[in-house]
């Protein structure tokens, strides 16, 4: 693309170094460039929701206009630092920022960061529950769908599919919520342990914060049962949303596989179907999942503050559920630019990996 | 490349248009998905239309000259889906709020592909500093968890305080803003890909005004895919709206009937048993984005080549079958 032979040269295969070359610097640089294009994404998302939060009113009147008389609310308001000109308070919000800090809730004088350490892992926990149930349901299942391309499985999994993108995951939550838990008293319906479990656990040192993980490696058995009984529902609910993505993904990606010569090389050589479709078609099909995973965060995300707030999952999405009910727009917002960054960097590590594994990434 | 944009012509308008043109190419299993999505999706409409005539009470009607209605009443008898705990009659308030979701996508979708197509052709089209100031906003916002965006704007719009228009708008709104960038960058990239053709080259020449090249030689070329971003977008505005609704940021209950708010109230509801507060409005999401979805994906399909195969995959069968015997 960039590297042109002199003319009058013949590149020859064998004396090609520049391909090599270009190929490490080319990954390199495109990390730089991919990590540096994370700084304008956060600054533009930071100064968007800045502004777009502090244009209709300051937080102070949001959250206690009607419990405080005018004169008190307009100290709160100076002492805070609100009737100041806007620019000022956006270039110091910019270095409070720069600095780590993303300030103090209202309704709780906690500091934003705070929030992040004690939620963040539950959050993350979820996360990849859900990743998990995504990937055990929507892999196996597209290459069905696209073995029996057309026909009955393929037609059934493609509705499935829709549906799990139909359903919102509070809607499902509710649904598991009612027959597991409710009907069929299996599994817990609210909370990621129980109460005793959780004492256990935060008492342990060092705590990941990721329950299961601690409980095993506390070697707490009953503990790690709670736990996963715990989790289940939450997985389940958010993992199939994305799990549904999943499998349409390998299903169209997989037709593509297996249409090609060298799957039919391996039949011709009497290769089994099942191993066909297992191994051959199906390793290249993963790929694009990698490279879509970065749009899946975001909705992961999103759709983690559904599934926190319908299963008293105490994470981010929770907390900023409650902020939202008590109108504190200061946390509200706090955590907004805080998933605004998570979501930032894990997209990086994301097209990172693409690249690593997809040189026709780099560019 | 091809410029693949002549219509077949001596065809009627009629059968031009996208879902009809997309009917007449489907076969078999497609055909089937994409009826069924226009059956679910007219039925959406129907209900929504007639709101009023099918449902007996008041979406915020908590009783009648008999006095109160029952709270929590299971389904049966004057109330076919029950009562909620406020006292509402759930299948009115379901039937009610087809309504306020039909609103909030047309709002929402017409209002994010007016803004999202102009900007992308101006965009596209003037390219230098506008253009990449817009491309870098767009990635930012579209990489953006669109409900925690929708949050944002509904604070700012409505304060989180709902009235019966504003909350209706504050809902749309939001929404618009999460799907600005996604029309955005289809018509944008279009553009640039269309400007580079000869019919615009020759425009140019001939001394056509930006503007002209843009509405009359760009626009129509351009905006090809967008009635399948528009079903998809469709579903997933009214997701966003049931999230911010489920959040407890949609409209009040006595302002207008809202389904992710429904649910949100009938959460609480679920652990003690009671199913049918909840079942209903969530059915009433699933099935309407169902059929949207399902349209949405048909045409998809059938937009696509590599995809719109199972006519002659079966003709491919036939001729296999009859060359073996």
């Amino acid at each position: 693309m960039t590297i042109t032979s002199p003319p009058g040269q013949v590149p020859s295969p064998l004396a090609a170094p520049k391909p090599a070359k270009q190929k490490g610097g080319g990954f390199l640089r495109y990390v730089i460039t991919r990590f540096l294009l994370i700084i304008p994404t956060v600054f533009i998302l930071i100064t968007v929701v800045f502004f777009l939060m502090r244009v209709t009113g300051d937080p102070i009147t949001a959250a206690l206009g009607g419990r405080l008389t005018p004169d008190q609310l307009a100290a709160r308001i100076h002492e805070a630092g609100y009737d100041r000109p806007l620019f000022i308070q956006y270039f110091e919000y910019l270095g409070q920022i720069f600095t780590g800090n993303l300030g103090r809730t209202l309704t709780d004088n906690t500091a934003v960061t705070d929030i992040l350490t004690t939620y963040g892992a539950a959050t993350l926990e979820l996360a990849i529950n859900a990743v998990l149930v995504a990937l055990i349901v929507g892999i196996p299942l597209g290459l069905v769908a696209a073995k029996f391309r057309d026909r009955y499985p393929d037609a059934i999994l493609r509705v499935l599919a829709i549906l799990a993108y139909a359903t919102p995951v509070f809607f499902a939550g509710l649904l598991l919520k009612l027959i597991f838990g409710v009907w069929l008293h299996w599994l817990p319906i609210a909370g990621r342990a129980g109460w005793q479990t959780e004492l256990q656990l935060t008492t342990l040192q060092a705590p990941t914060g990721i329950y299961w993980l601690d409980a095993l490696r506390s070697g707490n058995m009953e503990a790690f049962v709670n736990v996963t009984q715990h989790a289940i529902l939450p997985a389940i609910a958010l993992g199939l949303l994305t799990g549904g993505v999943f499998l349409r993904l390998v299903r169209t990606n997989a037709i593509g596989t297996l249409g090609r010569e060298y799957v039919e090389a391996g039949r011709s050589r009497g290769v089994s179907e099942f191993r066909l479709t297992t191994k051959h078609a199906y390793r290249p099909a993963l790929i694009p999942i990698i490279t879509v995973m970065g749009m899946q965060i975001a909705l992961l995300l999103g759709g983690a503050v559904l599934t926190e707030t319908t299963f008293e999952w105490k994470g981010l999405g929770f907390k900023l559920a409650e902020y939202l009910t008590a109108r504190d727009f200061v946390a509200v917002q706090g955590i907004v630019v805080l998933l605004a960054i998570i979501v930032a960097f894990t997209n990086f590590i994301v097209d990172v990996l693409a690249a690593l594994i997809d040189p026709r990434v780099r560019y | 490349m091809s410029t693949a944009t002549l219509p077949a012509s001596n065809k009627s308008w009629v059968q031009k248009l996208p879902i009809i043109s997309h009917l007449k190419m489907s076969s078999g299993l497609q055909r089937g998905m994409l009826v069924s999505g226009l059956i679910l999706t007219s039925l959406f409409l129907s209900t929504a239309i007639f709101a009023p005539l099918i449902a007996p009470f008041g979406f915020a009607q908590s009783g009648d000259a008999n006095g109160d209605f029952p709270r929590q009443a299971a389904p049966g008898g004057e109330f076919i889906w029950g009562t909620t705990s406020g006292g509402y009659d759930v299948f009115s308030r379901t039937v009610f709020g087809a309504q306020t979701a039909i609103f909030v996508i047309i709002a929402a979708v017409v209002m994010s592909l007016f803004l999202g197509v102009l900007l992308g052709l101006v965009s596209g089209y003037l390219g230098g500093w506008f253009d990449r100031i817009m491309v870098v906003l767009a990635d930012a916002i579209y990489a953006f968890p669109s409900l925690l965006l929708a949050i944002v704007m509904s604070i700012v719009i409505s304060q989180g305080q709902s009235t019966v228009f504003g909350g209706v708008m504050a809902a749309a709104i939001s929404i618009t803003v999460v799907f600005i960038p996604q029309y955005f960058r289809v018509v944008r990239a279009e553009v640039m890909r269309l400007k580079a053709e000869p019919f615009v080259e020759s425009a140019q020449v001939i001394g056509a005004s930006p503007w002209r090249v843009m509405i009359t030689h760009l626009l129509r070329n351009a905006t090809r895919t967008l009635p399948l971003i528009f079903t998809l977008n469709a579903t997933e505005a009214l997701l966003t709206l049931a999230g911010l609704g489920f959040l407890g940021f949609g409209i009040e209950p006595t302002s207008a009937s809202e389904w992710g708010y429904d649910l949100n109230r009938a959460m609480s509801d679920a652990t003690s048993g009671i199913w049918w507060t909840g079942l209903f409005p969530g059915l009433a999401i699933v099935i309407t984005v169902l059929g949207m979805t399902l349209v949405g994906e048909s045409m998809n399909d059938l937009n696509d080549p590599r995809l719109r195969r199972f006519s002659r995959k079966k003709a491919k069968r036939i001729t296999q079958a009859g060359a073996g015997a």
